[in-house]
């Protein structure tokens, strides 16, 4: 399948913490791709880290709305170790409320 | 000065400046605070040696912002290191003009002077701009720059304060540690929370404690959060504090919550979900201030990576989701 990619230094800088450009990019790229049932890479490349309000803004709707084809066909590319441990956290507590349903 | 009608007291809003406003012993510059009127600030200074920390200066600012630049008064600033208090711009937010005579061109001083925050795009261009400020090298930046991002982000999100997020902050090169205050005029953290959670925020102090609960959140009464809010902010910045050891308060309304140092000789501090169980100071009884201002002393001699602190915390809120997850598990009915 062909792989959309979506480079977040464009639109968050090299520390990724605005919420509003995480937001915007859920809902003008992330989301309509699961719609479509793309799979889309989130590429980190240049960012060296991110808060996790921004990574919660920016996949936990689409991981709460889409489950399974949202951690199936979301991929994160070069992430920094600070990016991963940000990212990991969110699915751990997303997929924990996911239990919940 | 303003007398109130009843009594023919004068009242003012007052602050007490002393010789080592710091975070360890942050109760004696909060008792000296008064907010009895808003309209009119007199601050006074220890006449021979001054000695605040940024947070200081961001309540300094935001009670300025409140009584208006003609209505703030110095008394008895003859401190020759009451120069600091221009340096980091105090001075932009009162009338009077500054004793001190400062060649604010040459300084090169690790500091970040007290800035006004009011969207995101000025968060996102102070987080970008302030590293070369506290010229620090390049691994040391992430964990300020997460904090930062995180307090301010909290204040443009739930204090309604239309004056934003005041900022500022300062490098001590002795203790290799930066000192960080973020300071609004907004409806605190009580009323913020209230929306939501009634029950859980009789008081300023009980509102601060749930605030600092991972997974709670102002904006929902469900745990775990919103699309946009996952209630984490808090936990994380209290959970940095804690494993570097750092100084960490929180004061709005009239309570004021303090996480203390833990032992040195323990080297990997337990991270817990409930503020309460961590070795803290806490009072309900603090001069009442409407906003919210938050402290942070981050130490970069700690030898701890920033990676593994956010794996630490990261287990730390797992748990605890669980935790209270299991609480609502109904138990099985043995007839």
């Amino acid at each position: 399948m062909k792989k959309e990619y979506i480079k977040i230094k464009d639109y968050a800088g090299i520390f990724a913490e605005n919420k509003d450009k995480a937001k915007e990019l859920r809902i003008s790229k992330i989301t309509p791709a699961l719609s479509n049932r793309k799979m889309l890479v989130l590429d980190f490349d240049g960012v060296s880290g991110a808060t996790q309000s921004f990574v919660h803004a920016l996949i936990s709707e689409p991981i709460r709305q889409f489950q399974n084809l949202a951690l199936d066909n979301l991929e994160y590319k070069n992430c920094s170790e600070i990016v991963k441990e940000i990212i990991k956290t969110v699915y751990d507590y997303m997929q924990e409320s996911l239990d919940d349903k | 000065m303003t007398k109130t009608r009843s009594t023919g007291k004068i009242v003012d809003m007052k602050v007490k400046l002393s010789t080592s406003d710091y975070l360890r012993n942050s109760d004696r510059f909060i008792d000296g605070l008064d907010f009895s009127d808003p309209k009119r600030l007199i601050i006074y200074s220890h006449p021979k040696w001054l000695n605040v920390h940024p947070a200081i200066l961001t309540l300094l600012a935001s009670m300025a912002l409140k009584a208006g630049k003609e209505n703030v008064k110095f008394d008895n600033l003859t401190a020759l290191s009451g120069a600091y208090l221009d340096r980091m711009g105090l001075f932009n937010f009162v009338s009077e003009e500054s004793p001190y005579n400062i060649n604010k061109k040459e300084e090169s001083g690790r500091f970040i002077p007290l800035t006004i925050i009011k969207n995101s795009i000025e968060q996102s261009k102070f987080i970008t701009d302030m590293i070369p400020l506290l010229h620090l090298p390049v691994g040391q930046t992430d964990v300020i720059k997460y904090t930062v991002g995180e307090l301010i982000r909290n204040v443009l999100e739930h204090s309604q304060s239309r004056d934003g997020a005041i900022v500022a902050a300062q490098y001590y090169k002795k203790s290799n540690t930066i000192r960080l205050g973020i300071c609004d005029n907004g409806i605190g953290i009580k009323k913020s929370m209230q929306k939501h959670w009634q029950s859980r925020t009789k008081t300023d102090l009980d509102a601060i404690k749930w605030a600092l609960v991972p997974g709670i959140s102002g904006t929902t009464s469900r745990e775990g959060g919103t699309e946009d809010n996952a209630g984490a902010g808090l936990f994380f910045i209290k959970s940095i504090a804690q494993i570097a050891r750092n100084y960490f308060m929180i004061y709005s309304g009239s309570g004021v919550y303090r996480l203390l140092l833990h032992d040195k000789r323990v080297k990997n501090p337990r991270l817990h979900s409930n503020p309460d169980d961590d070795r803290h100071s806490d009072r309900n009884d603090a001069p009442h201030f409407n906003g919210t201002l938050v402290a942070i002393d981050l130490s970069l001699e700690t030898k701890t990576e920033f990676t593994s602190l956010l794996s630490v915390i990261r287990d730390v809120y797992g748990s605890a989701i669980r935790e209270r997850k299991k609480r609502k598990y109904k138990e099985p009915k043995f007839v």
